[in-house]
């Protein structure tokens, strides 16, 4: 909960007049009048059609591996020339919403997140399945993700002006910080040994530094081929690593060990505990999100990582934290949609994409003559606000959609193992070619998959690389930039409030476990030496 | 039984096998006729438009029967960036205004700067008319810093399109009034300015580079802050995280006009029609014009009818009213060339460019 405190307390230092007026220059006048406005733009058939269309695709490709909704709108943009531009951008923010509900569905069951952004989730909802409390995650996952939405949507609405704002006040160090906090949620998924966390941390990081490097423009770590030039996309490094590793995984042991699965455990939703625990999670999750995804560059994958570390700290079920606690899933889903809201405020209040998926939707306003920009709000009120209404409807769909499909995913616990891991590598593949039409991003993303697999032969977390591989370039590039623009004087992360807030938690969450470590061993030496035995289990 | 309870299952799992390959497949043939009816329905002055010039007629197909079936054009980069934006408006103007009988389609193979495009379709697309590569002048210079084994000289070169001249600009709160100030602060002390623009060896960095040169700064000791988009760059000079920001002209035209940057200088010979109170680097006394342009190339050994074809279809969607439309909405220029005066600017630009990346120490 730290980080959003700094933040709170940064959003009450800014004069409330200001926040009017900024408020007044983008929206042009009254926010309530204007969404009855939006509504009424969307409640029509042919429109609530679209959104019911997106919301279905877009829960599709959040299911299949590597094929994320950035790729489907640039798709779908031919498709809907012809169409009236609201109409286009209310399917595309149902796609865009519903993409992120989808995610969680293989990462719970199957242990395969298909988009890096539900990797976190993996680690707790497969728990969650294999005690048979796979419904219940995912139950948790979709209201969350609505919980969240809803939020976001909200928060777009009655903040962007003020958001955008703070999110200009973010320069090269307070990145450099923040994804340095975000990196520390490493030491949460340490698992049994932290050498070895430490060691798929810096495998990750590795990864991510392949190709051109973007402030020289040199090459590095390709070996001379052309084709690793452009880097390697985190999505692939956790699709290679999970969904494929785990397929290899499984075709390794398939006939030697019987791992049973209990498909369902209790009542299929969840129970009066577990929604008491959820609430917490999505409510920090759903914060968390939103301001990352206001910031752009940052992106979902990092949302929910943060999340991840905040319920390590927060949560009432935080030592159950890794062996399925419903806090794991209910936070990173949360904090994945909350963000995908979070990015649509600089989009629409500045013009500046701070995602792959926004910046898709950046050129689909161009193709319609639409210029986003400071000046979108007034000259295209019908178009914004009939845009944030269709979210919140998008939301609504997507909850009613999902709920009911619970019942039919969870089935797919008894599709035959076989059967049911060949999908899933043929899936893999389709998708990541279908996102580059090349077919060496095939043969690598296998290899990430025999990687991945060696990695688990010895109990290696998969997780902490995926997180290098997100981190690596950025924390890189935010780094030089510091330095480049503070001409190499290193203070400049310390000097500069938003940073010294931020590096502060950076340190605490990396000394904080450390000294729990070390203050439990004193206290068990303590014991041990005392003779009072009974009290070790702490 | 149990067959009986996966059916729901099985259903919808082909349900998405239907739409992974409607989501996988590229070539959407069916598209066109959805348009046309649709397009019906459309906001009047929306539809109005292609209606009008789909008067005109489609251009017949060459003797050799060419175009038979739908015609792609790769962006060599991520959805959302320029190339990408320039090739879907192309695939749109050549597909609504009715100048190609076929579907005009657009697909993304991103990475290196527009290199690993350009080696597939030299290496595979050799011969094949019915695909052609949005490229720019960025891509003379990533060729160039990647160490590229294909070059352009491999292409057969289309026309070029599009031209944007550059922009200097600085944010609001900014000390520096005019180019000249900024240009003393730089020559003073060259590391005080942060310059915030795309990545490096690209346009941004090389106009940087020029600039200097140009006022007898060292180019090498340039602080040139490179940034993954537009958009990036756009926030970190908003922010007032960089003394100042170099970009294309039409990016950042709404900050500039709700006065949230203050432009210094363009790139161009002469002052912009859209931008008349904003010298030109060579009024202000920095000796620099550069223009960046965006081009279609063919892939090698197109038979001259094909790649006549080719440039005659791309020269009745650059005359379209559509087209025009476009070019002014984003503050483009028309600097239209085909076949061999195209070849010819990739050449002298191949040599500029190749000066000044060395000058900035980029390449050897």
């Amino acid at each position: 909960m730290l980080p959003l405190r700094s933040f709170a307390s940064l959003r009450l230092g800014v004069k409330v007049g200001a926040i009017q007026k900024e408020k007044d220059r983008l929206f042009g006048g009254d926010i309530w009048a204007n969404l009855v406005n939006g509504f009424s733009v969307v409640l029509t058939p042919q429109h609530l059609l679209f959104v019911m269309l997106g919301v279905t695709i877009g829960t599709a490709i959040g299911v299949l591996p590597g094929i994320g909704p950035s790729l489907t709108i640039s798709l779908l943009l031919p498709v809907t020339f012809g169409l009236e531009p609201i109409s286009a951008f209310v399917m595309f923010g149902g796609i865009f919403y519903g993409a992120m509900y989808g995610g969680s569905t293989t990462s719970i069951l199957v242990n395969t997140p298909g988009e890096s952004s539900s990797v976190v989730t993996a680690i707790d909802g497969f728990q969650m399945a294999k005690k048979g409390r796979g419904g219940a995650a995912l139950a948790t996952a979709a209201i969350g993700s609505f919980f969240a939405g809803t939020f976001a949507t909200l928060m777009l609405m009655l903040m962007a002006p003020l958001l955008v704002r703070f999110a200009l006040q973010f320069g090269a160090p307070e990145y450099f910080a923040l994804m340095l906090l975000a990196l520390s949620a490493v030491t949460g998924l340490a698992g049994q040994s932290a050498p070895k966390a430490f060691f798929a941390t810096l495998l990750g990081l590795g990864l991510g530094m392949v190709g051109i490097d973007l402030q020289t423009g040199q090459a590095r770590f390709t070996f001379g081929n052309l084709n690793l030039l452009g880097g390697i996309d985190p999505v692939m490094v956790a699709i290679g690593l999970f969904a494929v590793g785990e397929v290899f995984w499984a075709a390794g042991t398939l006939k030697r060990t019987f791992e049973e699965t209990v498909t369902l455990r209790g009542s299929l939703m969840m129970n009066r505990e577990e929604w008491r625990r959820s609430w917490p999670a999505w409510a920090r999750g759903s914060v968390i999100g939103f301001i990352i995804g206001v910031l752009p560059g940052a992106g979902a994958t990092i949302a929910s990582f943060l999340s991840y570390n905040a319920e390590q700290r927060f949560a009432k079920g935080k030592a159950e934290l890794g062996q399925g606690a419903i806090e794991g899933v209910a936070g990173p889903e949360a904090a994945n949609n909350a963000s995908a809201g979070g990015a649509l405020v600089p989009l629409l209040a500045l013009g500046i994409p701070g995602s792959a998926t926004t910046a898709v939707m950046l050129v689909a306003f161009q193709i319609y003559g639409l210029r986003p920009g400071p000046l979108l709000f007034q000259q295209q009120a019908d178009l914004v606000w009939g845009l944030i209404a269709s979210l919140y409807i998008a939301n609504l769909a997507l909850l009613v959609l999902n709920l009911p499909m619970v019942r039919m995913w969870i089935k797919l616990l008894d599709v035959p193992k076989p059967v049911l891991y060949a999908g899933i590598l043929t899936f893999s593949l389709l998708g990541v070619y279908a996102d580059t039409q090349n077919t060496f991003s095939m043969v690598l993303l296998l290899a990430l998959g025999v990687l991945g697999f060696l990695l688990r032969r010895y109990d290696f977390p998969l997780a902490p690389v995926v997180l290098g591989a997100v981190l690596g370039p950025l924390i890189e590039q935010e780094f030089r930039r510091s330095l480049a623009i503070s001409v190499n004087d290193y203070s400049v992360f310390f000097t500069r409030p938003l940073a010294l807030v931020l590096m502060t938690l950076v340190i605490m969450s990396f000394l904080v476990p450390l000294f729990n470590a070390i203050w439990k061993a004193s206290r068990r030496r303590a014991a041990v030496s005392a003779g009072a035995v009974g009290e070790i289990e702490d | 039984m149990r067959r009986v309870r996966t059916l729901p299952l099985m259903a919808l799992l082909s349900l998405l096998v239907a739409s992974a390959l409607l989501a996988g497949c590229t070539t959407m043939p069916a598209a066109a006729p959805v348009e046309q009816a649709a397009a019906t329905e459309a906001a009047p002055e929306e539809a109005a438009a292609p209606a009008e010039a789909a008067a005109g007629a489609a251009l017949a197909p060459t003797a050799g029967g060419f175009p038979s079936k739908a015609i792609q054009i790769m962006a060599p980069a991520n959805p959302g960036g320029g190339w990408d934006t320039t090739a879907r408006l192309l695939a749109q103007t050549l597909t609504e205004s009715g100048i190609s009988p076929v579907p005009v389609e657009v697909f993304n193979v991103p990475g290196a700067g527009g290199t690993i495009g350009l080696a597939q379709l030299v290496s595979q697309n050799a011969g094949d008319p019915y695909t052609m590569m949005m490229m720019g002048r960025v891509m003379v210079g990533s060729i160039l810093t990647n160490q590229s084994p294909v070059t352009l000289a491999e292409t057969t070169p289309l026309a070029r399109l599009t031209a944007e001249y550059e922009i200097i600009v600085v944010p609001a709160n900014s000390p520096y009034q005019t180019m000249a100030d900024l240009v003393a602060a730089f020559q003073a002390d060259p590391k005080s300015i942060a310059w915030a623009g795309g990545s490096a060896g690209g346009t941004d960095h090389i106009l940087v580079g020029q600039i200097a040169k140009a006022v007898g700064v060292a180019p090498e000791g340039v602080n040139y802050i490179a940034y993954s988009g537009g958009g990036e760059a756009a926030a970190a000079i908003l922010g007032g995280q960089v003394a100042a920001g170099v970009s294309g002209v039409g990016e950042w035209a709404d900050f500039i006009a709700s006065g949230e940057m203050r432009p210094l200088a363009v790139s161009s010979a002469e002052r912009l029609g859209a931008l008349p109170d904003v010298p030109t680097l060579t009024e202000s006394g920095v000796d620099v014009v550069l223009l960046n342009w965006r081009g279609v190339v063919g892939p090698p050994n197109l038979n001259e009818e094909d790649k006549a074809w080719l440039i005659a279809a791309l020269t009745a969607a650059n005359e379209s009213e559509q087209w025009q439309e476009i070019l002014a909405t984003n503050g483009w220029d028309d600097v239209f060339q085909t076949g061999d005066d195209f070849a010819a600017t990739l050449a002298e630009d191949n040599a500029t460019i190749s000066t000044v990346l060395k000058e900035i120490g980029l390449i050897e």
